[in-house]
């Protein structure tokens, strides 16, 4: 289905934001609501009360109601912004306020209720990192390798990522490793959900990052991905990113382990996790994909990543 | 702009969509077939019937929880309703169109058991004075009628539907009198008279080309035979219609995304109920058809509308 890319961002913010506005100027004609809609573009977000009056848009034969007739320019043009010909980028739902908060409580619930249901922990992630997200993504801005991957925005994907060539690598180089982690944990760089509910074309891709960095984390940390493997890198990535999905995660993931894994990971595991995740330089300000050839230690000494603890995750 | 709220909104919208399309630069003029919606976005009808059939497929699996969840189990209610009005006699045909999973068939089923058992109650009662030996005979014969040759066949164009819907009836136990026929509500698969009632149960808004489908049923009825059409219409109240709207936009692609994974089809089915006929215009588009009698019943004050209507 052909989707309307997103109009330019410098269009001027919308001088009236309720949603109520539609219904009057709309009487202008084409262009009038032409403009609004760019207008309205501008801010990603939706009125609460979608439809408006009542009566949706196909022929009234007997109703002689007046609300009827801004009915149907109100809602369409309303809803064309949510439809997807203002999305940001593809795959974006635009979404109101309410929606999110309905979605993060949503979301949680039904990850803790089906641990395997990914997209509800990203779909959370999404909606609760409003104010974590500008943060990742200053500092990606402020360090000079942050600022080339948001300029470059590379991708990790089994199409863009040369798996024969990293395989080749001596034992002990990242590329070599990562390799290694993806193959005994049967997991492929092309799982992660593209983000959906982020209203901001740049955060989504901060937070895309983020999502295909986290395998590299697993490799960096030398945790396997059962859920104490998970539970570990969760806790490293809440104190660097402060993404309350992580702090969530980190909180609650804990729970469906077993007392002996409970007392290792509260005992070494977290503890040095902390530590290395506020030693630790910001993860997202490394071009990973340039640095195949550098060894783990290495990479692990110049992040500020300390050594792993010597126990059997 | 007076005269805008004369023209057909189809054509208004149309004209709008038009030149929104023009600026996002798709070419729709060379495309097949003529134009009409998809929710709010305007396609052709082959797209329609296409995205329709995609959103069915995806959420076929959940289409009963996301059902329960969206109208908090009241749509059991809407189904008893329209069974209950339908008010079966054992014997009866029933063409369940659109009938995917299976609620009106089952329920079909159950009314027209439990009006047998009280047939057979009532004969009971009037064979007091029979010997052991003839009551037992009399058990035997009418356990193999236990629905009296009810017959319910349920027909959906969707495979993926069918087969919840197929499940559904293992699970449950329904095996006999029950038949799941693939096909088209627009060109159904069955001969002219065939039928006592046909029913269609929030499939109607699905369908792309209504006429079509109201002339089939009208086709597939009997003479005398009953139409009956349970579907989402337009709400009078302007409280609960502006409550109505609040939920259906805010809250149900919500549902859709947490419990099915998927907000867009959940979208669309809010976006097909407000692009849908309300009561008195699809009270008309029945009489066309060429049915008597044509009535509608408000459920929950238009949230819910029950259309009926006779072949003579």
């Amino acid at each position: 289905m052909p989707r309307c890319t997103a109009p330019p961002r410098s269009a001027p913010p919308a001088a009236s934001g309720a949603g109520g506005g539609g219904g009057g100027e709309g009487r202008g004609g084409d262009t009038t609501m032409l403009l609004m809609l760019l207008r309205r573009a501008a801010r990603a977000g939706v009125p609460l009360l979608r439809a408006g009056p009542a009566s949706p848009g196909r022929a009234r034969l007997s109703s002689a109601e007046p609300r009827a007739r801004d009915g149907p320019v109100e809602e369409e043009v309303e809803v064309e912004e949510e439809e997807g010909c203002y999305q940001l980028y593809p795959g974006h739902i635009p979404t109101s306020p309410l929606q999110k908060v309905l979605l993060a409580a949503g979301s949680a619930c039904m990850a803790l209720y089906d641990p395997y249901r990914h997209d509800m922990v990203a779909v959370l992630g999404e909606t609760t990192g409003c104010l974590a997200l500008p943060n990742l993504r200053d500092k990606m801005k402020n360090h000079p390798e942050g600022y080339r991957i948001l300029q470059e925005r590379p991708r990790i994907r089994l199409s863009t990522l040369d798996m024969d060539r990293l395989r080749g690598l001596p034992d002990g180089t990242l590329g070599r490793e990562y390799v290694r982690f993806l193959e005994d944990n049967k997991v492929s760089p092309d799982t992660r959900m593209p983000p959906k509910f982020v209203d901001d074309e740049e955060l989504a891709y901060v937070i895309q990052r983020y999502r295909e960095v986290h395998d590299l984390m697993h490799t960096l940390l030398g945790m396997p991905t059962n859920m104490l493997g998970e539970v570990v890198v969760k806790w490293f990535e809440a104190v660097q990113t402060g993404l309350p999905m992580c702090v969530l995660g980190a909180a609650f993931g804990p729970v469906r382990l077993s007392a002996r894994k409970l007392q290792v990971l509260a005992t070494e595991l977290v503890p040095w996790a902390i530590r290395s995740g506020r030693n630790a330089s910001c993860i997202l300000n490394i071009y990973y994909e340039q640095r195949w050839e550098q060894p783990v230690e290495s990479l692990r000494e110049e992040i500020g990543i300390f050594p792993p603890p010597a126990v059997r995750v | 702009m007076a005269a805008a709220g004369l023209c057909p909104c189809r054509a208004l919208l149309a004209r709008r969509g038009g030149a929104l399309r023009a600026l996002c630069g798709s070419v729709r003029g060379l495309a097949a077939g003529p134009e009409t919606h998809f929710g709010f976005q305007t396609v052709t009808e082959e797209e329609r019937r296409e995205k329709i059939y995609q959103v069915f497929q995806s959420v076929a699996k959940k289409y009963d929880v996301m059902n329960d969840s969206m109208t908090l189990g009241i749509h059991r209610v809407w189904k008893d309703i329209l069974v209950h009005k339908m008010n079966p006699s054992p014997g009866t045909l029933l063409l369940d169109v659109a009938g995917g999973t299976g609620d009106i068939a089952f329920r079909f089923i159950n009314y027209v058991r439990s009006v047998r058992e009280r047939q057979l109650q009532r004969k009971l009662r009037h064979h007091q004075n029979l010997s052991w030996q003839e009551i037992a005979e009399s058990y035997q014969e009418d356990k193999s009628k236990s629905l009296g040759d009810s017959q319910v066949v349920v027909c959906d164009i969707n495979k993926e539907m069918l087969k919840v819907g197929k499940q559904k009836a293992q699970h449950l136990g329904y095996s006999e009198g029950l038949s799941w026929v693939l096909g088209n509500a627009e060109e159904l698969p069955f001969d002219d008279d065939m039928f006592d009632v046909y029913t269609i149960a929030f499939g109607i808004r699905n369908v792309t080309r209504i006429d079509l489908a109201l002339q089939e049923a009208y086709r597939v009825l009997k003479p005398g035979g009953r139409f009956l059409c349970l579907e989402f219409s337009q709400v009078s109240n302007p409280l609960l219609s502006r409550l109505y709207d609040l939920y259906s936009f805010q809250v149900i692609p919500v549902l859709g995304e947490v419990i099915a994974g998927d907000w867009k089809s959940y979208q669309y089915l809010v976006e097909s109920i407000r692009r849908f006929p309300p009561q008195e215009e699809l009270k008309a588009m029945i009489e066309d058809a060429g049915f008597f009698k044509v009535d509608y019943q408000n459920l929950n004050s238009g949230i819910v509308a029950i259309h009926s209507g006779f072949k003579l």
